[in-house]
């Protein structure tokens, strides 16, 4: 790894009244890595991701995120426009909610075509073109371009709000938890898919979540998360076939004994 | 005028009249922004143009002249009853020639007869912000406003053309104005935007329930929002007016009996009337 990373943090904390939410926390991403963070409910995952892609200022740290061209930018303190910009060009947001990240009340096609609207489209005919390619990609039949999601499965859903996230080939990818609250089966599918975007597109991917498993299929590297800190971090077959961390080797053992 | 005795000249106090020019001045400053200003309580309800004529009441002096147009008409109630207030509580010449015009207040037109500099037109408005069927927290289109962060009224209108097969918006049709400031222009019909575009008078909007005022000033460019290959048109009825045969105005579908029988007649009646009398004049020659 000879290039700069993409996205660099360190030392980042924040608290919640007596909670410490984030507590010294470092890491960096490279171009086309995929880094899972995994850890249990309430361990500061989805905290460290709104931190990171400047949702939520912390109380200590910074965020560097490095632009095609070269230029290191704070994250925090690039100004709303630049970071607005950003959220719809270089950078994407998967939710685990589908309703965050979706337009309800737009059809499938619309949901898609926005971000390029947002960075300058205008022409509808190669909007709906794109739009339909990507429904493809994602595999959701192009006949329900004209659909609203509520109308959608929950899988679909999700896979309509990634179409609608890597539109515009972003070159970073925050995912929180995005196949929780789905079926086993449904999630399975959702994680091959996303696993084949990721290679084809030459991703980054910060994934958050609570699947071992998923991490194992998705991830290059893993960050284990407790009370805010990562107390443990390594290539992913590294960390699960050799934890070193005590709270990893429990988080290990009960995937493999469940 | 012993009636207005203890009215200050054009109704509102000097004061409110400098808090609203200020709101102007700014809005002058930044085309097609919305500049909030303290509405004042007007002896007509919201939804009679009480934004408009605070406007009005701000700019009038002693020697303009004031035209009043509902939907292009000068005799409709609302114009009617807004001409005789300006009339009674500042003294004002009234004119329903637009020609003849220094201010013209209006609601839902903008006339014919092209306006020149000098000249200024005051619109009546009832919803300032053009994202608010889109996006109702205020906040966030405050945030899109400064941030010229507007992909979500394309998709507005990509949904019209995947639905319609068109944009389907006929009244009140988005526009950017000087390539900055999404606006809305108030419920004209689309038919009038692309007079508002590099108009020589000075266009103001004022929206009394809302407390916005908004500016287009002199020759600013105001284009229609719309796709490369679904370019805005503006539509008018296919039809000439049948009682000045203009082909180019504005028409109103007008129902003449009870069995069905209805014509097209132009809207802005200070234009129809005018053609009406150069025809006779050309036919007496
Ligand atoms: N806005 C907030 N106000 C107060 N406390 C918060 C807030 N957001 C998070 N917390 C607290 O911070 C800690 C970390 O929360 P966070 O949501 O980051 O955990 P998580 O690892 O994403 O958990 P989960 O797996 O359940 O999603 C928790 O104790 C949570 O209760
Ligand atoms: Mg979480």
């Amino acid at each position: 790894m000879t290039e700069a990373p993409l996205l660099e943090a360190s030392g980042l904390s924040l608290r919640f009244g007596a909670v410490p939410a984030l507590d010294d926390v470092s890491l960096a991403i490279w171009p086309g890595e995929v880094v899972a963070i995994v850890g249990e409910s309430g361990s500061g995952k989805t905290t460290l991701l709104r931190v990171l892609s400047g949702l939520l200022r912390p109380d200590a740290g910074q965020v560097t995120y490095r632009d095609p061209e070269g230029a290191a930018l704070p994250v925090h303190d690039m100004g709303e426009a630049a970071l607005r910009r950003l959220m719809r060009t270089d950078w994407g947001f998967v939710h685990q909610n589908p309703r965050d990240g979706l337009r309800m009340g737009v059809s499938a096609g619309g949901n898609v075509g926005e971000r390029l609207m947002a960075v300058g489209a205008r022409h509808y005919g190669s909007i709906r073109a794109e739009a339909l390619a990507w429904l493809e990609r994602v595999e959701i039949d192009p006949a329900r371009i004209d659909d609203l999601p509520r109308t959608f499965s929950g899988g679909m859903q999700q896979r309509l709000q990634i179409a609608r996230t890597l539109v515009t080939r972003p070159r970073l990818v925050f995912m929180d938890e995005p196949t929780g609250g789905l079926d086993v089966s449904v999630q399975a599918r959702l994680l091959d898919l996303i696993r084949a975007l990721v290679a084809d597109l030459g991703l980054a991917v910060l994934l958050v979540t609570h699947d071992i498993a998923a991490a194992r299929l998705l991830a290059h590297r893993l960050l284990v998360m407790r009370h805010g800190q990562v107390v443990e971090q390594g290539l992913t077959d590294r960390v699960l076939d050799d934890p070193q961390h005590e709270y990893t080797q429990l988080l290990v053992a009960s995937v493999l004994a469940a | 005028m012993t009636s207005t005795a203890g009215y200050n000249f054009a109704y509102l106090d000097e004061n409110t009249k400098r808090m609203i020019r200020r709101a102007l001045l700014k809005a002058v400053a930044i085309p097609g922004h919305q500049v909030p200003f303290g509405s004042r309580e007007m002896p007509l309800p919201y939804g009679w143009g009480t934004g408009g004529i605070q406007v009005t009441a701000s700019i009038i002096g002693p020697d303009d002249t004031l035209k009043v147009i509902d939907q292009g008409a000068d005799d409709t109630t609302n114009a009617v009853s807004i001409r005789r207030f300006f009339a009674r509580v500042a003294g004002v010449a009234t004119t329903e020639r637009t020609s003849e015009a220094s201010i013209i207040q209006t609601r839902h037109r903008i006339p014919e007869t092209p306006l020149r500099e000098g000249q200024i037109l005051v619109y009546q408005v009832p919803m300032p912000e053009p994202l608010f069927r889109l996006e109702p927290r205020v906040t966030e289109t405050k945030r899109m406003h400064a941030l010229a962060d507007y992909g979500l009224m394309h998709v507005k209108l990509y949904e019209d053309i995947a639905r319609h097969g068109h944009i389907a918006i006929s009244y009140n049709y988005p526009v950017m104005v000087n390539g900055r400031y999404l606006m809305a222009p108030s419920p004209i019909p689309a038919f009038d935007n692309p007079k508002m575009d590099r108009m020589p008078a000075l266009q103001l909007f004022g929206a009394g329930r809302e407390k916005r005022i908004y500016a287009v000033p002199p020759y600013t460019p105001v284009r229609s929002l719309d796709f490369e290959d679904h370019p805005f048109v503006p539509i008018r009825a296919d039809a000439a007016c049948a009682l000045c045969g203009s082909r180019e105005s504005y028409l109103d579908e007008v129902v003449t009996d009870d069995r069905g029988g209805r014509i097209f007649v132009c809207s802005d009646t200070d234009y129809c009337r005018e053609r009406q009398a150069a025809r006779r004049r050309d036919a007496a020659e």
